[in-house]
């Protein structure tokens, strides 16, 4: 990792090199921006083989864009922009239409992270608000090799199910990894609400595999 | 620890605020009264832990990126594009 990152290309040679129609630079470039690409047409469309499809698409769109890249954002954000557009169209087309005011704009009203049933209620004279029905042990285990490859096929049936939103900001997050201020900025979020919607998948998520490991999957 | 400013920590508080300790951005006062909590309650210990394993296992979930194939085609058009900008 560190060596891809100390042969870094700045953007301004970048653009400089693919518009004199320089190969190595190309294929640097979607080396290098392929994977995010690739992971965040996934957190769109979902279908592997159309997210390749899409990332093909900002490719070529790229490569006619080229000339016209005013370089007033970085050359990641540019590429992020034209992709979201692509896989939004192409979500929207194979009716998986990621409903944005879940993104932006007021989140829909409180959904529990833990169903609150399981606590105390609020007048309970000792313990309010405390677990009631406790959850079962299973943290020490999750990871055992034994239980792993049902156990994550679950797990992508889970983040699979969630809310579109969900699904995009705990894929970025948490499967690849992306820091929280880079998916903000791919998707035009505010800190806020990324952390509301990355809080709402975390616990279904989490609920998922308490389902899990209770035999009810 | 325990004052009258400082209210313990309910269970069902702690469930609600753990990705803003996760992502270490919960206030100061409320991190100091999140972690009080998570000593004296083992359920709440095992739910931290279970979100911290979850954010692991995660991890786990990741996709193959692009195929020598892919890139061939992609270098064609790239190709393609340079060629015409240059009338060659």
């Amino acid at each position: 990792m560190a060596l891809i990152a100390e042969v870094r290309i700045s953007d301004v040679d970048l653009i400089d090199r693919l518009r004199g129609g320089d190969e190595d630079a190309f294929v640097w470039m979607v080396n290098t921006y392929g994977g995010s690409l690739k992971r965040l047409a996934l957190a769109f469309v979902s279908v592997e083989a159309v997210a390749d499809e899409v990332v093909q698409e900002t490719w070529l769109a790229v490569i006619t864009g080229i000339s016209r890249f005013e370089g007033r954002s970085s050359v990641k954000t540019w590429l992020y922009k034209i992709l979201t557009n692509r896989a939004k169209t192409r979500a929207m087309r194979e009716k998986r239409t990621i409903v944005f005011s879940e993104l932006d704009g007021a989140s829909p009203p409180g959904e529990a992270a833990v169903d609150p049933e399981r606590f105390l209620p609020a007048d309970h004279p000792v313990n309010p608000g405390h677990w009631a029905s406790p959850p079962d042990q299973w943290s020490g285990s999750a990871e055992d090799k034994v239980v792993g490859r049902e156990m994550m096929e679950v797990l992508r049936r889970g983040l699979d199910a969630l809310p579109p939103a969900q699904r995009v900001v705990v894929s970025l997050r948490d499967v690849h990894g992306w820091p929280a201020a880079q998916v903000c900025e791919a998707l035009a979020l505010s800190e806020a609400n990324q952390r509301v919607l990355l809080h709402r998948g975390r616990s279904r998520l989490r609920g998922v595999l308490e389902d899990y490991f209770a035999g009810n999957a | 620890m325990t004052s009258d400013t400082q209210k313990e920590m309910a269970c069902q508080e702690l469930v609600e605020v753990i990705t803003d300790y996760l992502e270490g951005t919960l206030p100061e006062l409320e991190r100091v009264r999140f972690e009080a909590h998570l000593r004296t309650c083992p359920a709440c210990h095992e739910y931290v832990e279970q979100m911290r394993a979850l954010i692991r296992l995660s991890r786990g979930l990741t996709a193959r990126s692009l195929d020598t194939a892919a890139v061939d085609s992609l270098l064609h058009a790239f190709r393609d594009w340079r060629d015409s900008q240059t009338g060659m």
